[in-house]
């Protein structure tokens, strides 16, 4: 740390910020390659603020500035104020309810004016990244104790909740990222193992057929009381501990998925759940055929048709892509949603394999980079806080890249500093931001 | 205590090192291991669009344009383009009505998708074009496309030359997926033989489509695009002066000349008749002009010179001497006494002639047309005795008429040729079940019985004897422009058939001074022209034919066959007129005028009027009205029975209406007074059905054929014999 550097970049960490500031970049010239169009001047169209590249490079500058501005302020202000900001973002939530406006699919989103849209589950995962980082932090707060363990959960599932409730799972998917911040800080393996298993078995129930699957159940159970014969001679609790999970297993499969399916999700979110893996969805009566209708026209992006033009754009990259501008399948519009949601079409698609895997380890880079940080703070409100940005950012990542390949359900998740839109590059930017200027201070010990 | 989980870290780099593995996997997957997708995203976005190259011309052997390309427009619409059109005008202009403007849209949307165009108006009328022309602009959506078509400018040859349409799925499977939906090819005549030649090569443009096939622009700067190259001209041995006047003398009669030059093989002239105009079946004219002439009775739209089939008759004669006297059963001076008619073989064959020494000779009997003498001849040919039985003579005969070109197909450069009929002696056998001699047929002698022949091959076989021995396979075309080695269509027609050589020049010496007389003293002195040696054959062969389940007797069909100039042979033609009467007082002035015509480029003066008395003359047969009769209201009937819908046997039913029993009619009355809800159709449905007693085995019958027979007998029992009583009359 050179003296002679200005105070604003004195501690600043610098292969995170070219990181950063290499992806939106990286955005911007996606975007354009995705939505410019022959013959339009290129340096007229960028001043223009009228074309999604140039209203994202807007956003860019936006960032920037406001980055600053956090890289400005007292680090202790971010712990001074988070459950303010905390609480601010829960009541934004309730107040999208009554004021939300008629987008379609959605009813998250407050519109101001003509131009200007806030969609608070968005900017909510930052106030919730530092609540949680707060309480984690707090002295009095010990995370060995179930109850502790509770509060943080209710912490973060409150506002997915609420997502769900304004009809963005994807959303509210997101929110679960934060159990790595809570595995991290002792959160027991268990807990995570339970949940990926749970996940598992869900997958499986709609993959297999249910007897079948209760079948192989049984037959795991089997297998486990056999392998654990000497213990169960010793502790028959183990045995009923097996019977109980082996009740658990069958019970889900068998009544808890199929009712949710049934009358929790929406018949169109079933279908693109049934999509995803592969299988076709037979509507069980007229009225859930009709939703699906409706959800599947008037929305105009059938997950189906979606999945299977983003994988031919991909796949159609090869090696080394057809180069930027050259694509077909992005540059005459076949992927719907491709300067949002698939924006990795343009990379896959004018890029090819070469291009994807630079692509890719550049945001493995940034995510480990953000790890290391994290490790090396002294607070444990920095630090759990910069697991809540890696965590965040690496479920936006994975989910979004799989989604675009077909491994996951399409459920509208951006890619992030490269997806189109204003308020997600500003709250990943923020994010960055608040990180570097707390790893700023790493020396110190905020609470 | 956070110390404490500080291992985790590792646990979280592994998780997010492994989603990022998978995702590694699923992308070398996708962009590495499976090709399919590149070929997606090919034809998601690339549009092959064909251009096509203009169609070759052909030319007469004065280099005359015969048919040439010209340009008509389609009226297109572009469905989604349609905005705030000026639908009442539009209509008005096109006299549709708005539902039908509605229809067309919706069509067109079914055909081709909102955003392509699809023909909304094909084949525009000139005034229609320019009227529609000046007002597009208030038609947003609706374009104007042009489309080549051929014009004939000498306004004949409609049936050499042949006519193109769209391709069907028989055409696109033939082709292996060569042609394409749309697409235009030769459908008949020289357009079909010669399409490889005449269509040139197509080219190809790849343009950049979007999701909603809106064309965006050149893909990858016309690197792949390949030019359209124009298709090649033909040069043929066409006169169309000599077509054309042909085809004004074959006006209103049915029949067929072919006029060959006997040196080349290059047919000069090819008409049918019915003669139709081929401008009628191009443009916005065709459709109408075409069904019209498709249900013609007399069948105008087929080529009778390699299609129709005619008993030569005493055209036969020439051929006839010279195989007698090639195998040597007579020598030129061989003569028969003919009284009158030839009694050899039990039943009386009548001659012309009775006057002693008609038949003196081979020149006499030609001239005078002996059909004892002839009949003579020929059981002499397939009695030879060289041969052991009359079996292997007439196999031995039947290879002569072969190497004339007759019972096989010439193959000539029109499609569809038939090849006539020469039986072979497993016919014979068949029929009188092994028990025929010489006698049994022996009116083949006088080129009747089981012997059929096309003009084309009557033409052959003038210019075999015109050029004693050899022949060149009839054709049009004598060179393509820009020809190369790799042309293989015109090898066959440039080889020379040196058939019958081997007979000996007295011979056919002998055949044409008879011939010669013929014109001179014989029975064709009409076709005389001063200072040209002409020899020629006429011929009148019987027709029958059934009618109403009676067999009748027609007028004789006029044939005459002959070449000229009988030194140095330039022309060999073959005039047959159905049902016209003699072969002297039709065919033979025709061919006269054609040879006069051909070789001296003009018409004397005192021969112009005989022109127009030809051409003027009115030969179609009475018996087609009949005919057209019994299979318009046939098909009415049908239609009826398809549709229960009766407009269009109510024309045929006046005419029965007259005979229709009165207590019929009450019956029909009582029974629909009952049921007033029937409403006014059914009720004449009803009416029409009680006329029209449907016969009993109706369904049982299966074939189209036998089906069509069905009908024809239903058709009498509506149709008034005095129509045809007046038409027979005349």
């Amino acid at each position: 740390m050179s003296l002679n550097k200005p105070e604003i970049s004195r501690g600043i960490d610098g292969l995170l910020l070219w990181l950063y500031i290499l992806l939106c970049c990286i955005g911007i010239v996606s975007i354009f390659a995705a939505t410019y169009r022959e013959g339009d001047d290129i340096v007229k169209t960028f001043l223009s603020f009228k074309t999604d590249y140039s209203k994202q490079s807007i956003f860019f500058l936006i960032s920037i500035v406001a980055g600053t501005a956090v890289l400005l302020t007292d680090s202790k202000f971010f712990t001074a104020t988070a459950n303010l900001w905390y609480a601010f973002g829960i009541l934004l939530l309730l107040l999208v309810f009554p004021f939300h406006s008629n987008v379609k699919g959605t009813k998250s989103i407050i519109k101001f004016g003509n131009a200007l849209q806030l969609q608070p589950i968005q900017l909510c995962i930052v106030f919730a990244n530092l609540a949680l980082a707060k309480y984690l932090s707090r002295v009095e707060t010990d995370f060995t104790k179930t109850r502790s363990q509770l509060v943080a959960a209710a912490i973060v599932i409150a506002p997915a909740i609420l997502a769900i409730a304004q009809s963005e799972t994807g959303l509210a998917l997101v929110y679960f990222s934060f159990f790595l911040v809570m595995f991290r800080e002792g959160l027991p393996a268990i807990i995570l193992i339970i949940g990926f298993s749970f996940a598992i078995l869900v997958v499986a129930t709609l993959l297999v057929d249910p007897d079948i699957l209760a079948l192989i159940l049984t037959g795991i159970a089997g297998l486990a009381i056999y392998i654990m014969r000497r213990q169960i001679k010793r502790y028959k609790s183990v045995l009923f501990g097996i019977l109980g999970i082996w009740i658990v297993c069958v019970g889900i499969q068998r009544f808890a998925v199929p009712f949710i399916f049934d009358h929790v999700l929406e018949p169109y979110q079933v279908k693109r759940i049934y999509d995803t893996l592969g299988k076709d969805y037979i509507p069980k009566d007229a009225a859930a055929a009709a939703d699906i209708a409706k959800n599947t026209e008037t929305k105009k992006d059938d997950g189906d048709y979606n999945v299977k033009q983003s994988k031919i754009a991909i796949g159609s990259g090869g090696l080394t892509g057809k180069g930027l501008l050259k694509g077909t399948q992005t540059r005459y519009s076949f992927v719907p949603e491709q300067r949002t949601d698939f924006i990795f079409c343009t990379i896959g698609e004018g890029f090819g394999f070469v291009g994807s895997m630079i692509f890719l380890s550049i945001y493995i880079a940034l995510l480990f980079r953000i790890v290391t940080i994290a490790e090396r703070q002294r607070s444990t409100f920095s630090r759990c806080y910069a697991y809540g940005v890696a965590s965040v950012l690496f479920f936006h990542i994975a989910i979004n890249l799989c989604m675009t390949m077909g491994l996951a359900p399409v459920i509208g998740i951006p890619l992030p500093f490269v997806s189109y839109g204003g308020l997600s590059l500003v709250t990943f930017s923020m994010m960055i931001f608040i990180l570097l200027r707390l790893d700023k201070d790493r020396q110190m010990v905020l609470r | 205590m956070p110390v404490f989980n500080q291992s985790r870290q590792t646990v979280i780099r592994l998780i997010f090192a492994t989603t990022f593995l998978i995702i590694v996997v699923r992308l070398a997957v996708l962009q590495l291991f499976s090709d399919k997708y590149d070929a997606q995203a090919f034809s998601n976005a690339v549009y092959k669009k064909t251009i096509y190259p203009g169609r070759g011309i052909i030319f007469d052997r004065n280099n005359k344009a015969i048919l040439n390309n010209t340009i008509i427009y389609d009226l297109t619409v572009t469905p989604y383009e349609v905005k705030q059109v000026d639908t009442s005008y539009l209509c008005s202009l096109l006299s549709i009505d708005t539902a039908e403007f509605k229809n067309r849209i919706i069509t067109a949307i079914i055909k081709n998708g909102r955003y392509r165009p699809s023909v909304f108006e094909g084949l525009l009328s000139l005034e229609l074009q320019a009227k529609l022309e000046e007002n597009i602009w208030r038609f947003p959506g609706f374009t104007l496309v042009e489309r080549p078509i051929r014009t004939y400018p000498f306004k004949a040859g409609a049936h050499l030359l042949g006519d193109i349409g769209e391709v069907d799925t028989a055409i696109i499977r033939r082709s292996k997926n060569f042609y394409q939906m749309g697409d235009y090819v030769g459908r008949s005549g020289m357009e079909q033989y010669y399409e490889s030649v005449l269509m040139g090569q197509r080219g190809v443009q790849h343009l950049i489509k979007d999701n909603k096939n809106r064309i965006q622009g050149p893909w990858e700067n016309e690197k792949y695009d390949t030019s359209a190259k124009a298709g090649r001209n033909l040069r043929t041995y066409i006169d169309i002066e000599l077509q054309q006047l042909a085809e004004k003398l074959m006006a209103n009669k049915v029949g067929s000349i072919v006029a060959i030059d006997p040196k080349t093989g290059g047919i000069l002239t090819m008409v049918s008749g019915p003669v139709i105009d081929p401008n009628d079946l191009t443009g916005n004219t065709r459709q109408k002009n075409y069904a019209k002439l498709a249900l013609d009775v007399s069948a105008p739209l087929m080529n009778r010179a390699t299609r129709g089939l005619y008993e030569p008759g005493s055209t036969f004669k020439p051929v006839g001497g010279l195989v007698a006297l090639d195998l040597g059963v007579i020598n030129a001076g061989y003569g028969v006494s003919c009284a009158g008619a030839y009694y050899g073989c039990g039943k009386v064959i009548k001659c012309e002639h009775h006057n002693p020494g008609h038949a003196a000779n081979m020149r006499l009997a030609l001239a005078n047309s002996c059909n004892s003498y002839f009949s003579q001849i020929y059981r002499m040919t397939v009695d030879n005795p060289k041969d052991h039985n009359t079996k292997a003579g007439y196999t031995r005969w039947k290879d002569y008429m072969n190497a004339f070109g007759w019972g096989e197909k010439l193959g000539i450069d029109l499609p569809n040729e038939l090849p006539g009929s020469i039986p072979d002696t497993t016919i014979y056998n068949k029929v009188y079940r092994n028990q025929w001699n010489s006698c049994t047929n022996v009116t083949l002698g006088i080129g009747q019985d089981k012997m059929q022949v096309t003009p084309v091959q009557l033409a052959n076989a003038m210019c075999v004897i015109a050029n004693k021995g050899y022949y060149y396979t009839p054709h049009f075309v004598e060179k393509i422009d820009n020809e190369t080695p790799a042309d293989s269509i015109l090898k066959p027609f440039r080889i020379k058939h040196e058939a019958l050589t081997h007979i000996s020049d007295e011979a056919y010496e002998a055949i044409h001074a008879g011939m010669q007389d013929v014109v001179e003293s014989g029975t064709a002195r009409i076709a005389k022209i001063p200072g040209i040696n002409i020899c020629a054959k006429t011929g009148t062969a019987e027709k029958y034919t059934v009618l109403d389940g009676h067999r009748i007797k027609l007028p004789n069909n006029s044939m005459f066959v002959c070449f000229a100039p009988r030194e140095d042979p330039k022309i060999a033609i073959a005039v047959a007129v159905e049902n016209a009467g003699f072969g002297s007082t039709w065919a033979a002035p025709i061919a006269s005028l054609l040879i006069e015509q051909y070789l001296t480029d003009s018409i004397r003066s005192e021969k112009k009027k005989d022109v127009e008395r030809i051409a003027s003359a009115n030969l179609m047969p009475a018996y087609l009205k009949r005919k057209q009769f019994i299979a318009d209201s046939t098909r009415a009937y049908y239609y009826f029975n398809l549709r229960k819908d009766s407009s269009y046997i109510k024309k045929y039913l006046k005419q029965r209406s007259a005979k229709v029993e009165k207590p019929k009619q009450d019956n029909t009355t009582v029974s629909s007074n009952k049921n007033t809800a029937v409403d006014n159709k059914q009720q004449q449905s009803a009416i029409i059905k009680q006329q029209i007693p449907v016969p009993v085995s109706y369904k049982s019958y299966g074939n189209s054929r036998n089906r069509n027979l069905c009908f024809y007998k239903e058709a009498f029992l509506f149709v008034d014999d005095k129509h045809f009583k007046k038409q027979a009359a005349i």
